[in-house]
């Protein structure tokens, strides 16, 4: 049986941040936008960590771990912009966050 | 076996990439976001990064996920909204448009620099053959406390930024405040 070859990992990550990417554009729940792009950022993970392996330099695996860091604190700071937000509205769509006033 | 590997963990990363998109409840959304997550960590076993597949685990699914999920419970917005009609007229076809252009650019240069990336990996040399997942850890950390100190010094800025920042952010307002 065939191994996966570092094409076919690159092909999946490809398709899920494409399908990240249609998320972020489609749905207007700023929630799933913010999963929408945890969605992308795990693709580029994927594709870094395949290609540390082909190219068996370590250097994207600790990338990766950045990349978490930064999404952590990412995740972290949009959240609590939301719930400051919805303190005072009551719906939730990206529509309502024209204004920067809160 | 690392083939059927491969298929099932790509099922398991494409399905949840699509029920995060589709689902109309956030919460189901979310678990569909942990399906993914889950996917990608078997990927990272697969690829020797069993570091990242347990901080990815602990991580994401334990910690970003069930953050999202907090949030979901504390506004109260986990009724499933409707999604059936389109606020902006032909913004879903727009948006299909960009997504496939985005994936033929996307897949054809991957295609293209298939034949560079096999000519790239046979001159370097495979220091880590024998990599179990002690040398993996271990390498990882000379990277990361090595090369790359000076960045791990400054997430550490990064995430003391990110905590006050939410809890000023998050508080309650007292009267006579600006």
């Amino acid at each position: 049986m065939p191994e996966p070859t570092t094409l076919s990992y690159l092909v999946v990550a490809a398709l899920v941040f494409v399908i990240g990417a249609v998320g972020v554009m489609v749905r207007r729940n700023p929630l799933i936008m913010f999963m929408c792009i945890e969605l992308m950022l795990n693709a580029v993970n994927l594709s870094f960590v395949a290609l540390a392996r082909e190219l068996t330099d370590i250097d994207g695996q600790s990338i990766v771990f950045f990349v978490l860091v930064v999404a952590a604190a990412e995740v972290v700071v949009g959240l609590g912009i939301i719930v400051a937000i919805m303190r005072n509205r009551s719906s939730l769509t990206a529509d309502d966050l024209a204004e920067l006033k809160g | 076996m690392q083939l059927i590997v491969f298929v099932l963990a790509s099922l398991m990363m494409i399905l949840g990439a699509v029920g995060v998109v589709t689902r109309k409840n956030p919460v189901h959304a979310a678990l569909s976001l942990v399906l993914t997550l889950f996917g990608v960590a078997v990927h990272f076993v697969s690829l020797e990064a069993y570091f990242l597949a347990a901080v990815q685990i602990i991580v994401y699914a334990g910690a970003i996920v069930v953050l999202f999920l907090f949030v979901i419970m504390l506004l109260g917005v986990d009724k499933a909204e409707d999604i059936s009609t389109e606020p902006l007229v032909t913004q879903r076809w727009l948006a299909g448009v960009a997504g496939l252009g985005l994936l033929g650019l996307l897949v054809v240069a991957v295609a293209r620099g298939a034949d560079v990336l096999t000519t790239r990996s046979e001159g370097l040399a495979t220091e880590a053959e024998n990599a179990s997942g002690d040398a993996n850890i271990q390498q990882l950390a000379r990277s990361v406390f090595g090369d790359y100190v000076v960045a791990f010094e400054l997430t550490s800025v990064l995430l003391v930024v990110a905590v006050v920042g939410t809890v000023m952010l998050a508080r309650k307002r007292t009267a006579g405040e600006a």
